[in-house]
Order: C-alpha cells, then structure tokens, then sequence
C-alpha cells in the first residue's frame, strides 16, 4: 500500500515537472493527447483488463461525451463546467442501460454488439447534421475557464488535462484494490465462484461497465474544450481498435500500464513522421512483436526483460 | 436444514434426476454417493441455483429458496466448492479469500474508489478475517502467492477457506477429494470434521468410500437419478439395493 502511493506520487511529480523540463508547444499539445488517451485507456482496462469484458465501441462513448460537452456549450450556452458532468451523467445512465441487455453476451458476441454500438454512434455523429454538424464537424466549442484563466495555451492545457487524468489514474488504483475491484477480476477468473460467493456478477458488469462510459465521456468533453471543435472521424471503429491496441500492449489489468500503452501509441506515429510512408509498416511490426514477445504488456515485459539482461550479465561477469 | 423434494431434472429427453427428496439435519454431514452419472453433480448444481430444475423444491432452513440465484444463496450462508477447483488463478491466496468476505462488507464502487473513511477500515476487516480462515485451513504461510501457481491439493483448501470466509451455515462440496493423495485426504477428513464443529452442516458428494463411511453421519445413495437409499454409513453398508448397484446384480 505505502509503494502504491510513493509511486503515485513519484509519477505526479514526474508529470508536473515535464513541461519544467521541456519547452515547446508541440510536445505540450501531443502530451495533452497523451493524457485523453490514457484516460480512455484505463476506462477501457477497468472493463477489459479487471472485469474481462471487452468493449470495441468505447470510442462512441468518447464521441457522446465530446458532443454532448459540444453541442450543450454552443447550442444552448451551457457553461463548460456544468456540460461536462451533464454529459457524463447521461452517457453513464445511456450505457447503464444498453449495459444490461448486451452484458448478458460473452466472448465474440459481446465483441460484436459492443462494435455495433460503437457504429451506431458513429452514424448518429454523422447523419445528426442539425445537432452535431455531420461530417464538417462542430466548431467554436468554448475552452474551459477558471477563475478568470482562460484553459487556452498547450501548456494550460497540459496541465489541465493531467489534472484529471492522475485524478482519475488514483480513482482507479483505489477501485482496483478494493473489495470492488477483487470482485471485478474474481468474475474475470470464474464468473460461477463468484456468484457462489455472493457477487452479483450481471449488477458489477453493468456498473463497471456504466463507469467506463462516464470516464471515456468524461475525456470526450476534455478533448472538446481543448480543441474546440470536434469530427466524426475522430471517433470511429478505428479508434477503439486503437484504444484497444492501448491497453493490450500497456498491460491488461494494469493501470500504470494503460498509460504506458497510451503514451507509447500517441508518440510513436510523431517518431515515424521521418519514415513516411513506411510508418504503418514498422508500427504494424512492432505490435507484432509485442503480442508475441510481451503478451503481458509493456508494465510486465520491460521488468522481465530487464531483470533478464541483468542476470545474463552477472552470468557473463562470473564465466 | 435443507429439504429437497420431488427433483427433477431433465436434460433433453434424458432424465438425469427423477423426483429425488431428502433432508439432512443441521450439524450433520451428509454425504451423497453413486455411481458415475447417477446426477449428484446434478443435484448439487440445482441446490446451489447454478441449474434450473425441471421440478420440484428446494428449503434451506424452512425457507423457500427454489430458483434463487447464487449470489442470493450466498447471503443466506449456503456456499459450495467444485470439482475441478475454481480458484481466481490470477489473484494471491489472500486475496481469493477476501472475495469471500463480499458480503460479509459492503463498500460500494464510489466509496471504494474515493477511499472513504469506512471503506479503508473495511478493508483493514477483511484482510484481517481472511487471514483468519486462511490459518483455519492451514494455509496463511501461502497467502501472498499467485492462486494460480499453488499445487492442487493446496488449491483445494484454498477453495474451502475461501467458502467459509462467507460464514455459511450450509456448505456443499463437490468431490472435496478428487486428485487429492492419501495423506491430504486424511487431512481434509480432519478439515471437515473442524467445519462442523463450527456448527455448519456439511454436504458432500464423494467417491472416496473410505473418507464417506470415516466423516458422514448420513448417506444418501444416487443411482440413475434416483434415491436408492438413505441411512447411516452402517446401514448403507449393508443395504442390498447400494451392494447391487455397485457391484451389479447376480441375476
């Protein structure tokens, strides 16, 4: 418990001091991606990595929350701080009870309802010309503002956007070493031996589930108040793959992980930019051997690797 | 204790189990025995709310519990274990008890997440008991160890301790000693016989003989979905009908 919280600590200090060490617009602006997505990314692990159920449509409950946020601030001047629990209120109550029925599928099925939920969304973004702006988009999205400062530079941004993702990081190592959380990975393990011990499997799936939503909705209005306009095209099946692709190389079940897996698929395409075309083929290669080196993820492959070359070596310094 | 009367359960056009009724008394431990396929799986599954029957009851201390799920079963303090052990392989011993202790605590997502006041000193309860039955099962040293990762016959105490982390007054067990070598039956034996002395009336299903005829106070013999016979370990000794069905009639 006392490492968990050093960590947490240590990792904040990390992410206060970056831009103390760094400088540049740029890197503010992609770190600011970096930390939307490993919000989604842990709200995609809670339900796949801790309860076992997959979702290949978080991207719409991404893209709900953003419009939601979007269409409340302009549309019908709400304020921003008033939007965005809004819409996180109403996508958690929309995927609570879409929850309940789908929650019932297992394995492929469940795959398949949630990636025609995610499609779904997606051409309700789209065809909804008059409330979201279709394809061209929804634009003048006001930043947030709090006493008097204006969250409109990278850097304000950057700070902003960590501001909840370490809040919402310690929100779910806490659920994650709870009695909650135990009893999310015991129905991931033996879904009947923990019924047999009292956990109402079906009510935690939709809950965790629901919980999932608010936070990839949560994200959503973030990404709309900091962009201030937001497309169709950034919410689709291909993002949730992406998402998913996140959590599976960062370490399913792992929090620490999901941002691992976040940070490194949000950086490397800007790392690739000098590869061109040949970007896709080297991005695609890695994930391959990811999969095959480090089913683990990233949180548990790089120790092991490490702890391996240490040992190599000790045996090479003793022959 | 628990009353089942008129079981019956058909699968398909196969009746596995044909109006089975018996009852067993609180503190006893009864075992249920037969040969393979008479149903006492079956049975088991239909008592704990995994199966729905075809027909008939089931009362757990008088109370109609006919159908209910088994999370609800749990919370009327009846658990069971299985067969083939099913542990959560990616858990530590300690922790796989302490999801015993659900509904034993009731922190609730939000507060477990916000770390309230009350969920922190739960959480300090919880651990404490689990350790508890840990040792009860002769298995704290283990209780940092990946469930995953223990021996099979370690497993199978883990499993027991973690049922009786949810402080039952009915515990079923399927087969408690499949895969497990003379020594660590003779260990269980004695296991069981400590459960009961807790006051918690024990069922199980057995092909063990020699442990059945040790531990049980009462037998009741299955065989092709039906009762075949209920008695005293003696009395089931030599009763005909048992002798017939498994070692086959002269006729």
């Amino acid at each position: 418990m006392k490492r968990d919280f050093v960590l947490f600590i240590a990792f904040s200090l990390l992410v206060v001091a970056v831009p103390l060490l760094f400088s540049g617009g740029y890197l503010m602006n992609v770190l600011v991606f970096v930390g939307i997505n490993t919000m989604l990314a842990i709200a995609l692990n809670l339900l796949l990595g801790y309860a076992g159920q997959i979702s290949l449509g978080h991207a719409g409950f991404f893209g709900l929350g953003a419009y939601l946020s979007g269409i409340l601030t302009t549309t019908c001047s709400v304020n921003p701080w008033v939007a965005m629990p809004a819409a996180a209120a109403v996508v958690g109550c929309l995927a609570g009870l879409i929850g309940f029925p789908i929650l019932k599928l297992k394995g492929h099925y469940l795959a398949m309802a949630t990636l025609g939920l995610g499609i779904i969304m997606y051409i309700v973004f789209n065809e909804t010309v008059d409330l979201t702006g279709g394809p061209s988009g929804l634009s003048a999205i006001p930043n947030l503002k709090l006493a008097g400062v204006s969250f409109d530079s990278d850097i304000k941004n950057y700070y902003l956007i960590w501001s909840f993702t370490l809040a919402v990081m310690l929100f779910s190592l806490n659920l994650a070493n709870s009695r909650v959380g135990r009893a999310l990975r015991a129905v991931h393990d033996s879904e009947v031996a923990a019924q047999v011990l009292g956990v109402n499997a079906r009510l935690l799936k939709v809950q965790i589930f629901a919980l999932s939503a608010v936070i990839s909705s949560l994200a959503g209005s973030l990404y709309a108040h900091t962009m201030t306009f937001v497309a169709p095209a950034s919410f689709g099946f291909n993002f949730s793959i992406e998402l998913l692709t996140m959590v599976v190389i960062g370490g399913l079940g792992s929090i620490y992980g999901s941002f691992l897996g976040a940070a490194l698929l949000t950086l490397l395409p800007e790392f690739l930019r000098g590869a061109n075309e040949y970007d896709i083929i080297i991005y695609g290669g890695l994930l391959m051997v990811m999969v095959m080196y480090m089913p683990g993820g990233l949180v548990r492959g790089v120790p092991a690797l490490y702890r391996k070359v240490v040992r190599q070596k000790s045996v090479a310094d003793h022959a | 204790m628990l009353e089942v009367s008129g079981i019956t359960q058909i699968f398909g056009g196969v009746t596995a189990l044909d109006s089975v009724s018996f009852s067993m008394s609180k503190g006893d431990i009864t075992g249920v025995i037969g040969p393979n396929g008479a149903g006492k799986t079956t049975l088991f599954n239909i008592i704990t709310g995994i199966y729905r029957q075809s027909a008939g009851t089931v009362l757990l201390e008088g109370k109609d519990v006919t159908g209910l799920p088994p999370e609800k079963l749990a919370r009327l303090a009846m658990v069971r274990t299985f067969q083939n052990i099913e542990l959560f392989g990616g858990m530590t011993v300690l922790e796989n008890v302490m999801v015993g202790m659900h509904t034993r605590s009731s922190a609730g997502l939000l507060a477990c997440a916000l770390k309230m006041p009350w969920s922190i000193s739960e959480e300090r309860r919880i651990s404490v008991g689990a350790l508890k039955w840990l040792e009860f099962a002769g298995i704290a040293d283990l209780a940092d160890h990946t469930a995953g990762s223990l021996p099979f016959g370690k497993g199978r105490l883990l499993e027991i301790a973690r049922a009786l982390a949810v402080e039952p007054r009915i515990i079923l067990m399927d087969e408690p000693a499949a895969g497990l070598n003379s020594q660590e039956t003779f260990a269980l034996a004695q296991l069981i016989k400590r459960i009961r002395d807790l006051g918690i009336t024990v069922v199980l299903v057995e092909h063990d003989m020699e442990l059945v005829m040790d531990i049980c106070d009462r037998i009741v013999v299955l065989n092709l979905g039906r009762k075949l016979a209920e008695g005293t370990p003696r009395e089931i000794q030599e009763s005909p009908e048992v002798i017939a069905a498994y070692l086959g009639d002269d006729d």
